[in-house]
């Protein structure tokens, strides 16, 4: 690991003040009324500033490929837990004269 | 002792050199944090799916939050991953004073976020927004008060582990105070730090997604 | 074993005496002694369940226990079985034994954390025993809502605290396995040198990563849900059951690619060492181990089908799980092939290899008909499905870990278990097996639900076979446990390597000093190159 690059002061400095403008901005988008683009306007600054913390804080940026993979695996497991669940909910409806517990 | 000698007593016996060391450890812990993004990655799934059955409730109880606490307590959070990097760039310089100082500034915005949470925690004790026998949610609108309940059942189910991992992480800050006060890290060997580090930076993740979804996203919307 | 005066040299076993020695020790090789004479004792205990489950159902009359004790029983059963005995069985064992020696490495790549979780589990265990004896736990091993939420009245907060604590020892030997296979591997030891047992271990390790945390999570809502009456899984309070079973499978159906998985990789290693031939189609065999760890995730609703799923997602789960059976296939046809124009020898190791082929087979095929909806329909909940699983548990499983546990004996304690004796045993576990369970596939299918005490009596004459089989089956058990020790102070010596097998570990002492290996190996060869070993006058050092 020794001799790649390393963030410097300037750069957590840097972060750290992203950081806090999205945390204010995304206070300020919640008063306003967006319908169902406010979910989707929180989550996006969220992981923007998810992934400020990761590559930069967490150093992620500058880690091995192995690092990365295992990080995007758990991801992608979660994505698969959260997506094959709500194919059962989103589609319990479908078929209604079949389910007896619609 | 000189830092050779340092360097060889802080080598484990099965590692060939302390890079292959700190690598691997380095590898682990990130390991480690794959299992806690599964861990809370089961109580978001739950989250999401309760959010889609019952709508309305959902917002209902999210509109109690105090988006004002909340968004103070992320700055907090927001702050101490700040020091916590610098003590991690600082133990990497072999600066153990600034080490010291940062490491407890992080100490410190972590029991203040705790004491905020606890603030928090307190205001629904007394508005009878704690789930049990003693719940009860002055509700108007389209939905089943008990819906708004395990609204708070996950709320408290989260927070309170997340809470958990801050009070854990507090620990660890301790033990790495006393390690850097007995001068235990070098520029050579600092990964407790770092992976302290991680670590709590990786909780700091949690609340990042736990802020908009709990107290945000609903705000404006209507029950 | 500690007074071997026929070994000369310092191993692990003499390496220090004392019991503080053995308590405090990192050395993987002591701490896999640990977990085998743990997991040993859950195994026996687990079996005295099973057996008074077997003597109830002798009759059709609930007449040996009551209709409540019945339940405690098989719930008791499973948790043992599964929780302390299957999920850690190989890896925590065999692969804390083996993995570093494998790979040429001294230890795992955190000792200090291999200790902490043998220590975890023992305290898990703890929990689940203290429930055992506070009395016992009814809800099945399953822990299904709402009726371990609210219903049951034995004690479900301390089981379920128990299975939260022991998943955290199996989440930290995933991690060390996990981490070891990546950092530790000798000098010319590439990916595709690897034995096939560490490509098992590894893709086992990667559901131990991702799938424990998720079923922790489930369980410390449930443990709040009892204990505050949170709602959460409980429909009379708008809770939703359903996600309960999502969450739990999402774990426990990966769970059972945890336990055969590295059962799979010790068939890899004892096939090729008594065909002497390298395991056909290595990187398929490898491959498919990766391929079942990441389709393993998907398919879990096929537990699911009858409780209320939409129709949509169990025709989804279904088609995922018909996928499964593919990289399941190639391993069973692979391993065939490897018989193909081998030197076959019937050691004991190898007979458990067989008993293994053939059993999976029926246990993964009997699991394709599960799969598909119609069929799950019919026979969810019978006798059909318990025999299922236990063709693959106990005919996969056990019968791999019986086969490890002799073809690793020597390279464990540096003496030979009794030949005869030993294929006498494995002769007994494999007829008192099929005589057990097959039955129980016809019960199944006639409609004999599962976890009754009485039963209608023309299903009698079929249980009573199953409970003579359990009888020879547990005899068959018993033996080994007897010849083992037996052979602790008679066996013969073993030496190093007395099948002449490949592989890294065959080329240390037996039983192997502290660190493993002298010097670091240097890896020039390929895995199961038992054609050069075996060549004559070729020289390969490899053979020792």
């Amino acid at each position: 690991m020794a001799g790649h690059a390393h963030p410097t002061v300037k750069t957590f400095v840097a972060v750290w003040a992203a950081l806090l403008v999205l945390t204010a901005l995304t206070v300020g988008v919640a008063t306003l009324n967006l319908g169902p683009f406010n979910p989707i306007v929180a989550l996006a600054i969220a992981t923007t500033k998810a992934l400020l913390v990761l590559l930069f804080f967490m150093e992620l940026r500058y880690s091995t490929a192995l690092t990365k993979i295992s990080v995007v695996a758990a991801v992608f497991f979660l994505m698969l837990l959260v997506g094959l669940t709500l194919s059962d909910y989103l589609t319990r409806g479908w078929s209604s004269y079949i389910n007896p517990f619609r | 002792m000189p830092d050779s000698e340092l360097a060889v007593h802080n080598l484990k016996h099965h590692f060939a050199d302390l890079e292959q060391q700190k690598a691997t450890s380095t590898f682990g812990m990130w390991i480690f944090l794959v299992t806690e993004i599964m861990f809370f990655g089961g109580a978001f799934a739950t989250y999401l799916i309760y959010r889609l059955s019952y709508y309305n409730a959902w917002v209902a109880g999210s509109q109690t939050m105090e988006i004002e606490l909340g968004a103070v307590n992320t700055v907090v959070l927001i702050c101490s991953s700040l020091t916590m990097v610098m003590s991690v760039h600082f133990a990497k310089l072999g600066n153990r004073k600034l080490t010291a100082i940062f490491l407890l500034l992080t100490l410190l915005l972590g029991f203040g976020f705790l004491g905020i949470k606890a603030v928090e925690y307190h205001g629904h004790w007394v508005h009878h927004e704690v789930p049990g026998p003693n719940f009860h949610f002055e509700h108007q609108g389209n939905y089943d008060p008990r819906q708004v309940m395990i609204f708070f059942s996950l709320y408290f189910a989260m927070t309170g582990m997340h809470a958990l991992h801050m009070v854990i992480g507090a620990g660890l800050l301790t033990w790495l105070l006393i390690a850097n006060a007995r001068g235990r890290f070098t520029p050579e060997y600092n990964s407790p730090v770092e992976m302290v580090g991680l670590y709590w930076h990786f909780v700091d993740l949690v609340w990042i997604y736990l802020f908009p979804l709990l107290y945000l996203i609903s705000h404006h919307h209507n029950g | 074993m500690e007074t071997a005066n026929s070994e000369p040299k310092t191993n692990y076993l003499n390496a220090d005496y004392g019991i503080k020695s053995w308590l405090l020790t990192t050395d993987h090789k002591r701490i896999a002694l640990l977990y085998l004479i743990s997991i040993t004792l859950f195994f026996f205990l687990g079996g005295f369940f099973a057996m008074l489950i077997r003597l109830e159902l002798l009759t059709p009359a609930g007449d040996l226990v009551l209709a409540d004790t019945y339940n405690k029983l098989f719930t008791m059963h499973g948790v043992v079985m599964i929780f302390l005995f299957l999920l850690p069985a190989v890896p925590a064992v065999f692969g804390n034994f083996l993995v570093p020696m494998m790979i040429g490495a001294k230890d795992l790549a955190f000792p200090k954390l291999n200790l902490a979780s043998w220590y975890i589990f023992i305290i898990g265990a703890c929990f689940i025993l203290y429930a055992v004896v506070t009395g016992g736990l009814d809800t099945g091993w399953t822990f299904y809502t709402p009726y371990s939420t609210t219903y049951s009245n034995s004690n479900v907060v301390a089981a379920a605290l128990g299975v939260f604590i022991t998943g955290f020892s199996s989440i930290f030997t995933g991690l060390n396995i996990l981490v070891t296979v990546h950092r530790m591997r000798a000098p010319g030891l590439t990916w595709r040198r690897l034995p096939l047992f560490i490509w098992a271990h590894y893709a086992t390790s990667v559901i131990m990563v991702l799938g424990t945390p998720v079923l922790a999570i489930t369980i410390v809502l449930v443990a709040l849900e009892r204990l505050f009456h949170f709602g959460i899984f409980d429909a009379r309070m708008g809770g939703d059951p359903l996600l309960f079973q999502h969450l739990f499978w999402f774990y426990s159906h990966p769970a059972v690619y945890i336990m055969i998985l590295p059962a799979m990789g010790v068939i890899s290693e004892i096939i090729a060492c008594f065909s002497r031939k390298r395991v056909f189609g290595y990187d398929f065999v490898a491959m498919s181990s990766i391929a079942i760890a990441v389709l393993g995730f998907l398919v879990w609703a096929h537990h699911m089908y009858v409780a209320g799923i939409s129709t949509y997602a169990a025709m989804i789960f279904s088609m995922l799980t018909f996928f499964v059976a593919i990289p399941s296939a190639v391993k069973v046809f692979n391993w065939t092939a490897t018989l193909y124009k081998g030197s076959i020898t019937f050691e004991t190791p190898m007979l458990y290899v067989f008993a293994f082929i053939g059993l999976f087979t029926i246990g993964g095929l009997t699991g394709v008909f599960l799969a598909s909806v119609g069929i799950d329909l019919h026979v969810t909940d019978t006798y059909f499905v318990v025999a299922h699983f236990h063709y693959v548990m106990v005919g996969g499983t056990v019968t791999a870990f019986m086969g490890a546990l002799h073809f690793w004996w020597p390279k464990i304690t540096g003496k030979m278990y009794p030949e005869s004796f030993a294929k006498l045993s494995a002769v007994l576990v494999f007829l008192g097996f099929n005589l057990t369970f097959f039955p129980q596939f016809l019960l199944g299918y006639m409609g004999m639900p599962r976890r009754y005490h009485a039963y209608p009596a023309e299903f009698q004459v079929l249980n009573v076979l199953s409970t003579a089989g359990a009888s020879i089956l547990a005899v068959g058990f018993l033996l080994p446990m007897v010849y083992f020790v037996w052979s602790l102070q008679y066996g013969k010596d073993a030496g190093p390597n007395p099948y002449n097998a490949a592989g890294l570990e065959w080329q240390t002492a037996s039983p192997p000093t502290t660190f493993n290996f002298e010097e670091t190996p240097v890896v020039t060869w390929e895995a199961y190159n038992y054609d050069e070993i075996d060549a004559p006058n070729k020289g390969v050092e490899v053979a020792g």
